[in-house]
């Protein structure tokens, strides 16, 4: 018997980076704002409180912080001719939980997205022609450019805190900064954080070989700092312990230590948790949203709450499970390519390569999440796609993100992995390597999609969402591509010996490798309905009372970690909401 | 003889009908001190904001109670006292009060029936009220607020401070003139001068008490005013000393501490946190000028410089920044070494502490308060320093500073001595001097800090 709570101006689902952003912009307009999160609510102290939180079992193994799968999971497969199976253990991504969500657990690495990604195709049209993508290759513009985010990145940047070093102060270069990013309106606003020993190997072997190395952008605060909430970060003391943790030191950029404390003082703000939003209600010509019916965990019963808006601020992964459930957008066919919701799930194509140095000292014990020197000499900006033959492009850095003491530890190949010869592994090569990474792009693509599972429910009697996802050769070129470079790099740097992991050809995506949280697309933005879910102001183009924050807009997968596009479509989003649907509430495109 | 006894008997008659007069005969109340029109209006929001000013919630509102309904218990010297249900409840609060009833209690601690307020109640501090602010108090409490019907529970002191007549004798030697009396040729000094001897009650807690425990001193005349109290067992502290934040802190600094509970210097603690947290933060920023001007001009050494030192904390260095090796520095030297061999407190000071507070003890400005010259890690009494260590501390939100930025308690991790060995090593590194503390006054302290503990994750 559901329980039908009373009217609120707007439902937030999900109270992460973009759920608490959005609350903290509405609020400001008055409405009356209901916010529900499924998981527990969660502060620093005493959820992420000192020492209980360096527990690398308790919530680096054991993922405390995370989605239990008995509670909420997806299927997968990786061809369409294959059957999808349920993720029932975590490992190629970990999907966050309770309040705060994946802004608890990240790392902090916020990046602005390359002018060109945003207009990729038309990037691609202009200096390469289009017959260059390849037939099955699905990407888009995103229907926003740089340009008209950048005010946005600049209000994320300055409210998570984040440090860094300029390289482009409207169009002026600046030394030590990344001279290959689009033009920023003013500096971070905290200078970088400072270096670990592998960084500043890699980046004077970098600079060395010509290439620019500057300093990853950091939501790990420098210095004291207070936001333009008047939230407040303390500056990192490089514990190690970021992603898969909470913060213990108030240093990492997250919803709880931007956002969450000044949101709360808004009277007209109200969270319920353990509340999980089970669909979308739609009024009966199905043009507009009702509300949302969420499980009401603590009293055991379904609730129906109406709201005049709907903010879809979940996961990316379940933005696009409660689009599919709740009738919002066609359904994505990858036959026909018709229907948009579901379309163009992208990953993140990553590699890296290790360095040994038997008389180097690392100490790895000491790392911050987002610490590492980058280039971006072979950025998407940067790369010949018609010459290399492929599409896309990486960044590339050294750093300790993380000072763990078990998972931390790198051995040479051949190493036994567990006993004496385990032992006897990590006692000589503890703090004698180093590692080179590069985090690339991943394109979409007719046969990467998300949609109902024919089979397996969840416990509430929904369809599961079936991932269909597999790497692709232009992706695997593309890192081919930047493992060449790496090694050039590294035969520089006098390792004793190094070791190298990429995607190779013929690479099939394998879930259980932890490989990374950056799932992206299935609900994507774009100025063209019959292409996209969802306009350029993140608003549902055939429901124009709802809004689908995060990831699960972008058309294809940047080269970047996403939360700095996250953040700034949330505000781009925010200010589309208050300055122009608000006071005329329709479809703003 | 016989007339001896006649005129004995005639001073026992007579002592005893004082006595009774004393205690039954009603006292005279004090009346309005400024007449003002008799059409005078309270303006729209005076009554809240005076509400503010005085800080009436920190002691009438309880634990998850209702605003205002009461019941509230203040530790005192002589027990527990529990704070009265002001909302305009006829039965169980002020409802039936007139103003002159009202005023009554705010001048002169005498309740409708006529009984003594404890003195918990500071009207020896609202006897400066101004006549507009008891209006506007009582437009408030009487008329905007909503009744709530909360019968609180009763204080029951031991004899002889059950008495409440007693307190008669006590108003006679230890009250102050009713009036707030201008001291300055300046507005803002003298506003500053009101808001922290009248409404804000600063010297309820800021200045010692003498012999009869009456607040020594009201008025910055008084060499003893604003010197340093204690409360519930905390060091209130020297607000006029040349060491004292008022005179060491610049004025942006300052009003900063006291609008947000955090600056470069301290966080606050202890019951001061209810202060900023209900009260403070809704000083106007005039008002807050003027508050910060006066405590700056009163000085026992004479008025603050205009430009104090500049912040001590390390909060300008990047994160990991080394602290340069002086010998000024031989705690950050010892701490920084990382010597397995170093002695308890600063092993335990490098394992619980360091992380946050930094090996110089600077911390960072607003988050993290510099443990280096802390008045509350060098106050003589260690309590707070030690309840701290125990129990953790959470600062309040506020307007300009919302979060509530929680040091975790280590009650749970660290042994008696180990808490003692910790605070004394704070106490004495850097440039602290101050004394030692024992496992026992930790223990004592831990039998306490449980339930206060219980009761801080209730929240408000």
């Amino acid at each position: 018997m559901a329980r039908t709570d009373p009217r609120k101006d707007v439902v937030i689902v999900g109270l992460g980076w973009t759920g608490a952003i959005l609350g903290m912009e509405l609020a400001d307009e008055g409405l009356e704002i209901l916010a529900l999160e499924r998981g527990e609510d969660r502060k620093t102290v005493p959820d992420f409180e000192y020492p209980k939180i360096a527990d690398e079992l308790r919530y680096g193994i054991r993922y405390e912080l995370f989605q239990r799968p008995k509670n909420s999971t997806l299927t997968i497969r990786r061809t369409l001719d294959e059957t999808a199976l349920p993720y029932r253990h975590l490992g190629s991504f970990l999907p966050g939980d309770g309040v705060g969500g994946a802004g608890v657990h990240w790392n902090g690495q916020t990046w602005r997205p390359m002018r060109e990604e945003f207009i990729l195709r038309s990037h691609i049209k202009e200096n390469f022609g289009l017959d260059i993508i390849p037939e099955d290759m699905t990407i888009e513009d995103w229907g926003v450019t740089y340009e008209e985010l950048e005010p946005y990145f600049d209000r994320f940047e300055y409210i998570a805190g984040i440090s860094g070093q300029a390289g482009n102060i409207n169009g002026k270069i600046i030394e030590g900064g990344n001279p290959f990013e689009a033009p920023r309106s003013r500096d971070y606003p905290l200078p970088p954080l400072p270096h670990t020993l592998d960084a500043e190997m890699f980046a004077k072997a970098a600079r060395d070989m010509g290439y620019h190395p500057f300093p990853r952008p950091a939501g790990n605060a420098s210095q004291a700092y207070t936001n333009p909430y008047g939230m407040q970060l303390g500056p990192c003391n490089f514990c190690g312990f970021c992603e898969r943790y909470g913060c213990l030191n108030y240093s990492k950029s997250s919803p709880q230590t931007c956002v969450l404390d000044a949101l709360k003082r808004k009277p007209n703000f109200q969270y319920r948790v353990n509340s999980e939003v089970l669909r979308v209600e739609l009024a009966d010509d199905r043009k507009t949203a009702t509300g949302v019916t969420y499980w009401d965990e603590s009293a055991g019963e379904e609730v129906f709450q109406p709201a005049d808006m709907v903010i879809l601020a979940a996961y990316s992964l379940h933005n696009v499970h409660l689009m599919l459930l709740s009738g919002i957008g066609q359904p994505y066919d990858p036959n026909s390519g018709q229907g948009v919701t579901g379309k163009n799930y992208a990953y993140q194509m990553n590699g890296g390569t290790t360095l040994f140095f038997p008389d180097k000292e690392f100490n790895p014990f000491v790392g911050a999440g987002s610490n590492g020197m980058v280039i971006d000499d072979f950025a998407i900006s940067q790369i010949d796609f018609a010459k290399e033959g492929f599409i896309g492009g990486s960044y590339i850095v050294s750093g300790t993100t993380n000072g763990q003491p078990i998972r931390g530890i790198s051995m040479p190949r051949g190493t036994p992995s567990w006993g004496a010869g385990w032992k006897k592994g990590v006692q000589e090569w503890y703090g004698h390597a180093m590692s080179i990474g590069s985090h690339g792009s991943n394109m979409s693509y007719r046969d990467c999609y998300l949609d109902l599972d024919p089979t397996y429910k969840d416990r509430h009697g929904r369809p599961l969402m079936r991932m269909t996802f597999n790497w692709k050769p232009n992706d695997i070129r593309m890192t081919q591509f930047m493992r060449s470079r790496i090694e050039e790099i590294a035969g520089t740097m006098g390792a004793q010996s190094w070791q190298s992991s990429y995607k190779s050809e013929g690479a099939m995506y394998d879930v259980r490798p932890y490989q990374t949280t950056h799932n992206v697309g299935g609900a994507i933005m774009g100025t063209d309905p019959a292409h996209s879910a969802i306009n350029r102001y993140l608003q549902a183009w055939d429901k124009h009372n709802v809004f689908v924050m995060g990831a699960s807009a972008f058309p294809q997968n940047i080269q970047y970690n996403p939360t700095g596009a996250v953040g700034a479509l949330a505000y781009w989003a925010a200010h589309a909401i208050r300055t122009d649907y608000l006071p005329n509430p329709r479809p703003l495109m | 003889m016989r007339t001896f006894l006649k005129i004995l008997a005639a001073l026992v008659v007579v002592g005893v009908i004082a006595l009774l007069a004393f205690i039954f005969v009603p006292v005279q109340t004090t009346g309005p001190k400024t007449a003002l029109a008799a059409d005078y209006q309270v303006p729209d929001g005076a009554g809240a904001y005076a509400m503010r000013l005085a800080d009436c919630a920190a002691c009438h509102t309880a634990e998850g109670g209702k605003p205002f309904a009461g019941g509230r218990p203040i530790e005192s010297p002589f027990g527990i006292i529990y704070s009265s249900n002001i909302t305009p409840d006829n039965e169980t609060g002020i409802g039936s009060y007139t103003l002159d009833e009202f005023r009554a209690a705010l001048y002169d601690g005498i309740r409708k029936d006529g009984a003594h307020l404890y003195p918990a109640m500071p009207y020896a501090n609202y006897r400066k009220l101004s006549e507009e602010d008891v209006r506007a108090l009582y437009h408030y409490f009487h008329d905007e607020l909503k009744p709530v019907n909360n019968q609180v529970t009763e204080t029951k002191l031991d004899f002889p401070f059950n008495q409440r007549w007693g307190i008669r004798a006590w108003n006679w030697v230890a009250l102050p003139d009713a009036q707030f009396v201008p001291p300055f040729q300046d507005d803002q000094l003298n506003r500053g001068a009101y808001l922290v001897q009248g409404p804000g009650h600063c010297g309820a807690c800021h200045s010692p008490r003498n012999d009869l425990f009456a607040q020594a001193g009201y008025t910055a005349a008084d060499d003893a005013f604003l010197t340093g109290g204690e409360i519930a067992g905390w060091s209130a502290p020297n607000l006029r000393s040349g060491a004292s934040a008022p005179q060491s802190w610049d004025a942006e600094q300052l009003a900063l501490f006291l609008a947000t509970g955090r600056n470069a210097h301290q966080a606050v603690t202890g019951e001061m946190t209810l202060v900023v947290e209900d009260s403070l933060q809704y000083f106007t920023d005039d008002d807050m000028a003027a508050v910060v001007a006066y405590l700056r001009r009163i000085g026992t050494n004479g008025p603050a410089p205009e430009s104090s030192a500049p912040a001590s904390s390390g909060d300008k260095s990047p994160a990991g920044t080394p602290t340069p090796a002086t010998s000024e520095n031989d705690t950050s030297k010892l701490l920084a070494s990382a010597d397995p061999g170093m002695a308890l407190g600063p092993r335990l000071y490098l394992d619980n502490c360091n992380a946050c507070h930094f090996n110089d003890g600077k911390g960072a400005s607003e988050v993290f308060p510099p443990l280096d010259g802390n008045s509350l890690v060098n106050s003589q009494n260690a309590t707070g320093l030690i309840s701290v260590i125990l129990n953790g501390a959470e600062l309040p939100s506020t307007a300009k500073r919302p979060y509530r930025l929680r040091m975790p308690g280590f009650a749970d991790r660290l042994s008696d001595d180990e808490v003692a060995a910790l605070a004394t090593f704070v106490r004495q590194g850097w440039s602290n001097n101050a004394g030692a503390v024992t496992a026992d006054s930790v223990s004592a302290l831990r039998k306490q800090g449980g339930e206060q503990a219980a009761e801080q994750s209730g929240g408000r």
